[in-house]
């Protein structure tokens, strides 16, 4: 066992894990937030996207123990003192999901987008989404919800 | 419906479960975890096609956390073979064992399951199983398959498990007098489904109670329930099954697997809850593939484009065993072959052929698929052999508008329909003159750009319980509670869907609520006492009709209650906007809330009228409905590598009556990705030896948002008479359409080249081989 320290949705946690746990499991077995969700195991798929440090990662190729100390957003801390962050609530309007399974990661993967990119293009998007794989809303509403939480931000 | 002037019936209303999934809060069947609970890992087989002369299971029993290590002969007088539905004379139905018994048959068929105490030590102790294989020939191919050994299943002497004649009409006489005559081999590639959540299965058997809890990742829990008891010799009513949050199907959930039954067996076994999650390479093993259909097609048709006759052989890819609805996916092709066509002479051979390979099943689309990219192709075959445009083509050859409803050559009765309605609108709304202008504009420069169309027509709504292998109704209960507010409860159980969304809007209008007012409860078979599923683009189309029903039990029997408080007769009562008044006298209306409060404290009901406000019916319907639409593609080809640009993506459809038409472009835009995936980027290959090569996402190119384009929507309502909505269903329109009008459009562009047909997936690499002169 390895103990780690990691601020999770910007509450501070130390646990003691196996060395060979994925961030994916910490976030899903150990911290309980099941919003974070495993599609491939592979970093294809992107349903497993998390913000470590402010930088997208797919936490189903990273091992707890690299993110000792490090600061972690799931889906579950993106909204703030009950209000839905602006991507959350343009998904909403834009019915930018269906299922929803992909939904989590591809709202945190947009959301480090729109950090770097204010004002970003469609073919931006579709291009900075390659890591998240989504099969029901053939991405266009996807783009289009994107864009309007880029307006919304601005 | 006799609903008052709609309100949020056609609205665009926000998605009610959307909140919980944008915010993490959603439950899905992996997210679940309970007390005791054990994981099972499960150990498959790496050959296509041997004998297991040896399973040693002995180290893997003594590794850390191991409780239970079980094989085919452990459970084989616990868990029957799988069952198939199907209504097929003659169909052969080898055993489907939950684990393998002696032999197995395609890579990824499981041999031993592993249960212990966590997901990580399941996963090493299956390390430490060791299975001999003595390798046995395996058939990948499904010709070779046809004609001989070497057997799937050699008991069976044959690989062919059934075949399915059809004939109409002369076409034989026909083509032999048809001015053109054309031949093509048309191939629909093997496809896996990859919904993102991969499935997963948890098992609770309560000694106690002596009841079993299986949650899981389906799209039909009623029948899962029934399959379940079938196989596990127990009692239905001491199931209970659960469909949480279910992150996408496409029909990849429409099935018993084996690992249902074996989960509950083991639960049972060991006194505790089980949990099986599949990773993902084992979901492009051991889920359902899609399509795999041969066709070798003869067309007789007049100089003027019209087409006389149609004659199809088609061999359908089973895989090793049949799943569920396996043997009758290819048979949806035999029927729609005519698509929106008046041909009359058809005849059809279609033999379903094992093979060692993963089995297919229900694929978005399912059967239908593959018949619009045959006929839609042969349309443009046609075109191209008579020098006519292929919209003129397809127009001289559509039923006319009043000629609904349509009996095809197939025996169909296409519910309504204008085929020319909607593609008028698309040619108008696509520009196409100027798109053909520009063409040839670009073809004078050397440039390959191409335009494609594909007219479909779908059956939908499935179905008449009369042609279905397990019931085609579907079951709704709702009850107004004391304050007014509405639950509804029903079997069609939705995975992405949003029928929260728009079953509430029906209630809603139908009362005088708001979408809030109503409580959609779903995907678990205690609280929902019967249901078929979603699945067929039937939720609406029959679960939202047996719902409408509901809505009108209860809107009379409020208007009963209103017509005895209001001294009327029940026929002069209006029921509108949430208040019932007699005809003309709105002053002295009641309000809905009145008479739920009427029909619950009893103390002002007559006799007659029983307190409590609620209903329950059983959606049985008269036909299939058949949704239709004309989709336009054009594409730009790149002269040096052959990679094909989908530059724009126009369609305009008709599923009748739109409850959600936010919900239906959001199906429609996922539907036509789907079929675009098909057309330009997707393809299971297997070698000869029966490996699965693109066994992984890296391999198998499910596309990804840059691949794509924004979609260019538009409609026609045809409402159906089928059900009181006018709904048809939307589901898979735009997978059934979108393949055909993407090849269509690849072969326009290849015309300089003399290309004239092209199988799916229209790589780079293909596409410049055919440039090459090297199409077949």
């Amino acid at each position: 066992m390895a103990r780690v320290t990691l601020t999770v949705n910007g509450a501070k946690r130390t646990d003691d894990v196996a060395p060979r746990l994925l961030l994916v499991q910490y976030l899903r077995e150990v911290a309980e937030l099941t919003g974070t969700h495993v599609g491939c195991e592979t970093s294809v798929c992107g349903a497993c996207t998390v913000l470590v440090n402010g930088r997208a990662v797919k936490s189903c190729t990273q091992l707890a123990v690299q993110c000792d100390g490090a600061s972690v957003t799931t889906i579950e801390g993106l909204a703030t003192d009950g209000k839905l962050h602006p991507l959350q609530e343009a998904f909403w309007a834009e019915h930018g999901l269906q299922c929803g399974f992909c939904t989590p990661g591809m709202i945190l993967s947009a959301h480090a987008l729109l950090e770097q990119d204010k004002d970003p293009s469609e073919a931006t998007i579709r291009h900075a989404l390659g890591g998240n794989l989504c099969r029901c809303t053939g991405y266009h509403n996807i783009v289009r919800s994107v864009q309007s939480a880029a307006r919304a931000m601005r | 419906m006799p609903v008052t002037v709609p309100k949020f019936i056609g609205a665009r209303v926000r998605r009610k479960e959307d909140p919980r999934l944008i915010t993490g809060r959603a439950t899905y069947t992996d997210d679940i975890v309970l007390p005791r609970m054990a994981y099972v890992k499960l150990v498959r087989s790496t050959q296509a096609h041997a004998k297991l002369t040896k399973v040693d299971v002995a180290a893997a029993k003594q590794m850390p956390g191991v409780i239970a290590v079980v094989t085919g002969e452990d459970i084989k007088d616990r868990i029957a073979p799988l069952p198939v539905a199907h209504k097929i004379p003659d169909l052969k139905v080898p055993a489907h064992t939950a684990l393998a018994m002696g032999e197995v048959r395609h890579v990824g068929e499981a041999i031993v399951a592993i249960v212990a105490d966590t997901a990580a030590q399941a996963t090493d102790a299956a390390e430490h199983v060791v299975v001999d294989y003595e390798p046995l020939p395996a058939v990948t191919d499904v010709e070779q398959a046809a004609a001989g050994a070497p057997f799937v299943h050699a008991d069976l002497g044959t690989n062919v498990a059934f075949t399915f004649p059809f004939k109409a009409g002369d076409p034989d006489a026909q083509l032999a007098k048809a001015p053109v005559k054309i031949r093509q081999r048309i191939m629909n590639q093997r496809l896996i489904p990859v919904a993102i959540e991969p499935r997963c299965v948890i098992a609770d058997y309560d000694a106690g109670y002596q009841k079993l809890t299986l949650t899981s990742t389906t799209q039909i829990p009623h029948l899962l329930r029934l399959l379940l008891g079938a196989v596990l010799s127990l009692p239905e009513h001491k199931i209970r099954v659960v469909a949480p949050e279910v992150g996408g199907g496409f029909g990849s959930k429409l099935n018993l697997y084996p690992e249902e039954p074996l989960l509950a067996h083991l639960s049972q076994r060991l006194g505790r809850p089980v949990k099986w999650t599949e990773t993902r390479t084992e979901g492009f093993l051991a889920t359902i593939h899609g399509r795999d259909q041969l066709a070798e097609v003869e067309v007789g048709a007049g100089k003027d484009g019209r087409l006389l006759a149609l004659k199809v052989k088609l061999w359908q890819d089973l895989g090793a065993y049949h799943q569920l609805l396996t043997p009758v996916i290819p048979t949806l092709t035999v029927l729609m072959l005519p698509g929106c066509y008046t041909v009359k002479d058809v005849a059809v051979e279609l033999k379903g052929v094992f093979t060692d390979k993963t089995p297919t099943d229900a694929y978005r689309g399912a059967g239908r698929p593959e018949a619009t990219f045959i006929i839609e192709r042969v349309m443009d075959l046609i075109a191209a052999a008579t020098g006519k445009d292929p919209a003129e083509v397809r127009r001289l050859n559509f039923p006319a508008a009043n000629a609904f409803p349509y009996l095809t050559a197939t025996g169909l009765t296409y519910d309504s329909g204008n085929y020319q309605g909607t593609l008028d609108k698309l040619l108008e709304k696509a520009h196409y003159a100027k798109l053909r202008k520009e063409q040839a504009e670009q073809r004078a420069k050397g440039a390959l750009m191409g335009i494609g169309l594909s007219t479909y027509v779908e059956v939908c709504g499935l179905g008449p319980s009369a042609a279905m292998p397990a019931g085609g109704w579907e079951a709704c209960e709702l009850e107004v509670r004391r304050s007014g507010k509405v639950v509804v409860k029903t079997g069609a159980s939705p995975h992405g869907q949003g029928e929260e969304t728009t079953f509430a809007q029906i209630v809603a209008d139908g009362f005088g609520l708001t979408p809030d007012d109503v409580e959609i409860v779903h995907g678990d078979t205690d609280a929902v006492a019967e249901g078929i599923g979603t699945f067929g683009s039937r939720a609406q189309a029959v679960g939202g009709a047996a719902l409408a029903r509901c809505v009108e039990t209860v809107r009379t029997k409020a208007r009963r209650i209103a017509a005895h408080l209001l001294e009327a007769s029940v026929e002069d009562i209006i029921f509108e906007d949430g208040k019932l008044f007699p005809t003309g006298v709105p002053a002295k209306a009641k309000t809905f809330m009145d008479i739920v409060n009427v029909a619950y404290l009893a103390d002002q009901l007559p006799q007659e009228i029983e307190p409590g406000l609620s209903a329950v019916h059983f959606f049985e319907p008269t036909n299939f409905t058949f949704p239709f639409g004309a989709h336009l593609a054009v594409v730009d080809v790149d002269k040096d590598t052959g990679k094909v640009t989908l530059r724009r993506y126009v369609a305009v459809d008709d599923c009748g009556t739109l409850i959600n038409p936010m919900i239906v472009e959001g199906q429609l835009h996922g539907g036509i990705a789907q079929g675009v995936a098909q057309a330009l980027f997707e393809e299971a290959v297997y070698d000869a030896g029966g490996q699965l090569v693109t066994g992984e996402l890296m391999d198998y190119a499910v596309p990804k948002a840059a691949f794509l384009p924004s979609w260019e929507l538009d409609h026609t309502v045809t409402p159906t008479p089928v059900n009181v909505l006018g709904a048809k269903g939307v589901g898979e329109a735009g997978t059934i359409a979108s393949g055909a009008a993407i090849m269509n459009a690849v072969v326009d562009a290849l015309q300089p080249y003399g290309v004239k047909h092209m199988d799916m997936p229209a790589t780079a690499q293909k596409v410049w081989r055919a440039m090459q002169g090297g199409a077949k």
